[in-house]
């Protein structure tokens, strides 16, 4: 039975055990000359147990007496984001090589960190999630102040830090008023305790602590305070993962979270998505619009695209699900080639984050330019382009599930939010002469710039399949 | 005699105060670990009561995952501070201000 069980979490397992050894490995190897090696054997153990996973068929299996679910839904999370994971350390290591900051501890963390996104995205029990939750956060305070001689970069890991710790206090305070009103903690058993009308107090109140301690996790307003300053102040090759990975985990972990536990009571928890959503999607398209860096504008815009993503869990429907999954798939993508190019951001050798950087970019570099173009008017959701089907799968996910005002709403937030998209644009091709930047850019950072730009184009004849995957993955979720 | 209500407000009432701790302190960072600490273990009074009042292990075993995570919680948050105190010479909540927000 054991053995069993242990077969289905093979891939967390061999993972934990992987970076338990490269970190044996840097420990004993002379310290970071092993730095970009370990960094390649990361990638290469990223890729495999994402390819590991997505070649699984199978029906939904479950460990552990259902404390550990795989089924097509984890499935299709840890996918996105392993890839995302790996994606992240590729493109980063010419970053920290320029910067003298390429550690072996730095890819290390990424992959626990990965294994703790795995947990959660499969947990079916409270504890579970939590150990999921709290492996995926320990590990990301630290690489948010992994430059330790940089001020800002210790000043946003002690901010995350903070918030991070009063975000799983608030969520476990919650998972202890759930398990005390329902008596179990798996997620199975508190849908057969909440299967009347209306949930009782102590359950409701449970659930909405939960609920904003995951809102921290995603940055949903109100929860948000601390995005703009941890990406400002992270290296930003740390920012890039941040903006990727753990916001996939987090979303599934939320919509695992309600709809396995608390499906029954879809009317309670939607309308406060609804709100969460709302917020999310205005002040992230407002308060980008007077941001000067770059990295504060893509927390910003972060913000408002986990707005999006909520309009598709408070739609409560597979439907839903499926519109949230397909907007996580192209928001990483475009994110992870945005990213890239913010990596290769630089002036005469330094690191610039300034937008006015950004200035006829066009002239010095127009693969660049055009590529940038692209994924900022997918960003923007632009129709023809793959990031307008994700806006357009959500709304209509909102529509369907009789929320009209919300998805309205979204209409008007991602027009006020097209704004400082494509004020980027016309700088990059209209703007004054400026400094400029410089044209070098490490082949893999443009790889994975070309490459995202030209997923948004080619996308559109069928998004790659990932709409079908997603529907197959939300319907594992709701029955 | 004592009831489950009793812990549950102990508890409840030591996690409002962390938190309160959290946002009202305006002196020392070591006090906001401190807070978050206290918020940690007002959910396990809880959890330890439920179990009992219940009469199911799980809520035992829930906390000593929980007191295990929030020592090695603790043990980063501490080395962060430490970090930050050697760039910023001060650990006071009101420096913490180089980035607005």
């Amino acid at each position: 039975m054991t053995a069993a069980d242990f077969s289905i979490l093979l891939p967390e397992v061999l993972l934990a055990l992987f970076s338990m050894t490269v970190l044996l490995l840097g420990v004993y190897g002379g310290q970071d000359r092993l730095a970009s090696l370990v960094n390649t054997l990361c990638v290469a153990a990223l890729l495999l147990a994402a390819l590991l996973i997505g070649m699984g068929e199978g029906a939904a299996r479950s460990a552990f007496g259902e404390m550990f679910l795989d089924d097509a839904f984890a499935r299709f999370a840890k996918v996105v984001l392993l890839l995302a994971a790996a994606a992240v350390l590729l493109m980063s290591r010419p970053y920290m090589e320029r910067r003298g900051l390429l550690r072996f501890e730095y890819p290390v963390l990424v992959v626990l960190a990965v294994v703790g996104m795995m947990v959660m995205v499969s947990a079916g029990d409270l504890m579970v999630l939590y150990m999921g939750l709290e492996l995926q956060s320990l590990a990301l305070y630290v690489v948010a102040s992994l430059r330790r001689d940089s001020l800002r970069s210790t000043e946003a890991g002690l901010k995350y830090f903070v918030l991070g710790a009063l975000s799983s206090g608030l969520l476990l305070f919650g998972a202890s008023l759930i398990y005390g009103f329902s008596g179990t903690t798996l997620f199975s058993g508190i849908l057969s305790a909440a299967g009347e009308e209306r949930l009782p107090p102590g359950l409701l109140i449970g659930l909405v602590l939960m609920m904003s301690g995951l809102a921290f996790k995603v940055s949903a307003v109100p929860f948000h305070m601390w995005t703009p300053d941890v990406y400002e102040g992270s290296p930003s090759a740390v920012t890039a993962f941040f903006a990727t990975a753990p916001k996939v985990a987090a979303m599934a972990l939320l919509a695992r979270l309600l709809f396995e536990a608390f499906g029954a009571a879809g009317a309670d928890w939607s309308q406060v998505l609804a709100l969460l959503s709302v917020a999310s999607m205005f002040v992230g398209a407002l308060a980008a619009i007077g941001q000067r860096d770059i990295k504060r504008l893509m927390a910003y815009s972060s913000i408002a695209h986990m707005g999006f993503a909520l309009m598709g869990l408070a739609a409560g429907s597979a439907l839903g699900v499926q519109a949230m999954l397909v907007y996580m798939a192209i928001y990483v993508t475009m994110n992870i080639g945005t990213f890239a190019f913010i990596l290769s951001m630089e002036r005469d050798g330094r690191a610039v984050s300034d937008i006015s950087s950004l200035h006829m970019l066009s002239r010095g570099a127009p693969l660049k330019a055009l590529a940038m173009l692209v994924l900022l008017f997918s960003l923007a959701g632009v129709p023809p382009l793959v990031g307008f089907f994700g806006k357009f799968y959500v709304l209509k996910a909102a529509l369907e599930a009789g929320l009209g005002w919300l998805a309205l709403a979204g209409v008007i937030a991602s027009v006020i939010g097209a704004f400082y998209y494509l004020r980027l644009v016309y700088f990059m091709y209209f703007g004054q002469e400026g400094e400029g930047l410089d044209r070098a850019m490490a082949p893999a950072q443009r790889a994975l710039l070309l490459g995202a730009a030209a997923a948004m184009l080619l996308g559109v004849i069928n998004l790659f399949g990932v709409d079908g995957a997603a529907a197959t993955a939300a319907l594992a979720l709701v029955e | 005699m004592i009831g489950i209500e009793h812990y549950l407000t102990l508890a409840a009432g030591l996690f409002v105060i962390g938190v309160f701790g959290l946002f009202l302190n305006r002196k020392n960072v070591i006090i906001i670990l401190m807070s978050i600490e206290l918020m940690l273990l007002a959910v396990n009074i809880n959890l330890v009561a439920f179990s009992s009042f219940l009469g199911d292990l799980v809520g035992q075993v829930f906390t000593m995952f929980i007191l295990t995570v929030a020592a090695a919680e603790a043990a980063i948050g501490l080395a962060i501070l430490v970090s930050f105190f050697r760039n910023r010479g001060t650990i006071d909540v009101e420096d913490v201000n180089v980035m607005k927000g």
